[in-house]
């Protein structure tokens, strides 16, 4: 089922291309699937990502390169060091330059005959809807809940198709939402998950070509839309383990009692997303856990004094390869079935990278009875920066 | 009836590294039971304090979401696959 795009109106759309634009797009030309009128619609839509990420990197370099007219790019942050891993629009001489920024200049010289709109901004409810009003297609690369149901949301009181994809490690989901009569991000996931519940980003890594397919099957979306052809992903979830390099797909289905896109609508604007998906204030940190702490000055004066200090490391086994501080080494997941390994009558500094996993480890091994525990603030991140920047940070 | 039970990602860290596991049930709830039976942390990820499905977590028999079949009383054939697809949200930072 092929869903279609409307895009510019007939009295602004182009209706020629250059010579030069007719041999840089010939691949397409020369495919009667496409063809000049094909490459016409590319070249008369509009379509806004939303984040320049890991997803956004292939997202803005197919879109790009296949002529689509106007490219917005959402994303407030700058390109950092680990960024490299992944997000192939960015060089090493790109980082401490803001993405959006960044990934105008690659794409407008990747081609120069499109237009490309950087919008060094955080997509908020403030500025959602007027954003999204003059695209057609909004493509969602975006790394957290909240943003995922404010595009959402935008979309579906806007009319407008949100190409969705996401990620987690080593596996991805890709549809597309917001079709009419399709389903919404809010049929498939009425709720978010609650922070803290689900293994966070930072510790939970991605293989870095992973964002390349999934974004690059969201870039293919994106162009079936524009050109009403193929099969669209609406109505289907694709799901992709890159490990095991399978692809299964599930039906979606519009939930008739989804509250923005169902058939008596409770949802009529946009609302505070952080508060929605439980989480207090701009960032989306998990909640505290209050246990007693250490400071890396602290816990090296300690050492330097003689103190008898059993150090418990929670990371797993490759990050000890790493760099460790000589602890024991017990995984967080592993630590209820192994706390016989640990003495609670000694005194024990528990640490992981960066100080989130161990404060876990003290709140559980506090509930089980150790009385002598301390985490280890900062983890060795705040390690390597505080005491000894031999150890590598990752 | 042994259907298969797929374990995605996010999950595995909670079974084991498992990802996936064959059980013998007559329905998608009894298979989840033996599941959290079998795998004990994974139950506050699936379920509530009150035994009922978080609602970022969706459940397929075959690729049908339980939803719109009998949720979990959804009946269960020999070598029907049970796939748990829960909310992930990583795409710029992960």
């Amino acid at each position: 089922m092929a869903s279609k795009v409307q895009t510019v109106t007939r009295a602004e759309a182009a209706t020629t291309l250059t010579n030069e634009e007719i041999l840089r797009y010939s691949r397409h030309l020369i495919m009667p699937e496409v063809g000049m009128d094909g490459q016409l619609k590319l070249k008369n839509a509009k379509v806004l990502l939303i984040g320049t990420g890991g997803l956004g990197a292939p997202l803005g370099l197919y879109l790009a390169a296949a002529g689509v007219g106007k490219l917005g790019l959402v994303d407030f942050d700058v390109v950092d060091f680990t960024n490299l891993q992944r997000q192939v629009t960015f060089g090493t001489s790109d980082v401490g330059k803001p993405k959006s920024q960044a990934a105008q200049a690659r794409l407008s010289n990747l081609n120069p005959n499109i237009q490309v709109q950087a919008f060094e901004t955080k997509l908020t409810s403030e500025n959602a809807l007027e954003l999204f009003k003059d695209f057609d297609i909004i493509v969602d690369g975006t790394d957290n809940f909240p943003t995922r149901y404010l595009v959402n949301d935008a979309c579906i009181l806007l009319g407008k198709p949100n190409v969705y994809g996401s990620i987690f490690r080593f596996e991805g989901q890709v549809t597309v939402f917001g079709t009419p009569g399709g389903p919404c991000y809010r049929c498939l996931y009425p709720e978010p998950p609650p922070p803290g519940l689900v293994p966070s980003c930072a510790e939970g890594g991605v293989l870095g070509v992973l964002p390349g397919i999934v974004g690059s099957i969201q870039a293919m979306e994106t162009i079936k839309l524009i050109l009403g052809s193929g099969d669209s992903l609406a109505e289907r979830l694709l799901l992709f383990d890159a490990l095991g390099m399978k692809f299964r797909e599930f039906k979606l289905r519009k939930n008739p009692a989804c509250p923005i896109c169902g058939d008596k609508r409770t949802i009529h604007k946009l609302i505070d997303y952080y508060e929605f998906c439980g989480v207090r204030g701009e960032e989306a940190p998990a909640p505290d856990l209050h246990v007693p702490e250490i400071t890396p000055r602290e816990f090296k004066a300690r050492l330097d004094r003689g103190d008898e200090l059993f150090v418990l490391d929670v990371r797993e086994p490759h990050e000890y390869q790493i760099c460790n501080l000589r602890g024991h080494l017990i995984p967080l997941g592993e630590l209820p079935r192994r706390v016989h390994e640990l003495d609670s009558s000694r005194e024990i500094v528990t640490h992981c990278r960066s100080g989130k996993r161990s404060a876990e480890a003290v709140d559980f091994l506090r509930k089980a009875g150790f009385r002598k525990i301390l985490n280890l603030k900062g983890g060795i991140l705040a390690w390597s920066d505080e005491v000894d920047s031999s150890v590598p940070k990752y | 009836m042994t259907v298969r039970v797929m374990i995605p990602t996010p999950l595995r860290v909670y079974a084991g590294k498992r990802d996936s596991a064959e059980f013998r049930a007559g329905t998608v709830g009894e298979a989840l039971a033996q599941l959290t039976g079998e795998f004990d942390d994974l139950r506050r990820h699936l379920f509530t304090d009150e035994g009922t499905l978080r609602s970022f977590v969706n459940v397929y028999v075959n690729g049908e979401d339980i939803r719109y079949l009998s949720k979990e009383e959804t009946p269960t054939k020999d070598g029907d696959t049970i796939s748990i697809i829960p909310s992930i949200a990583g795409g710029s930072c992960c």
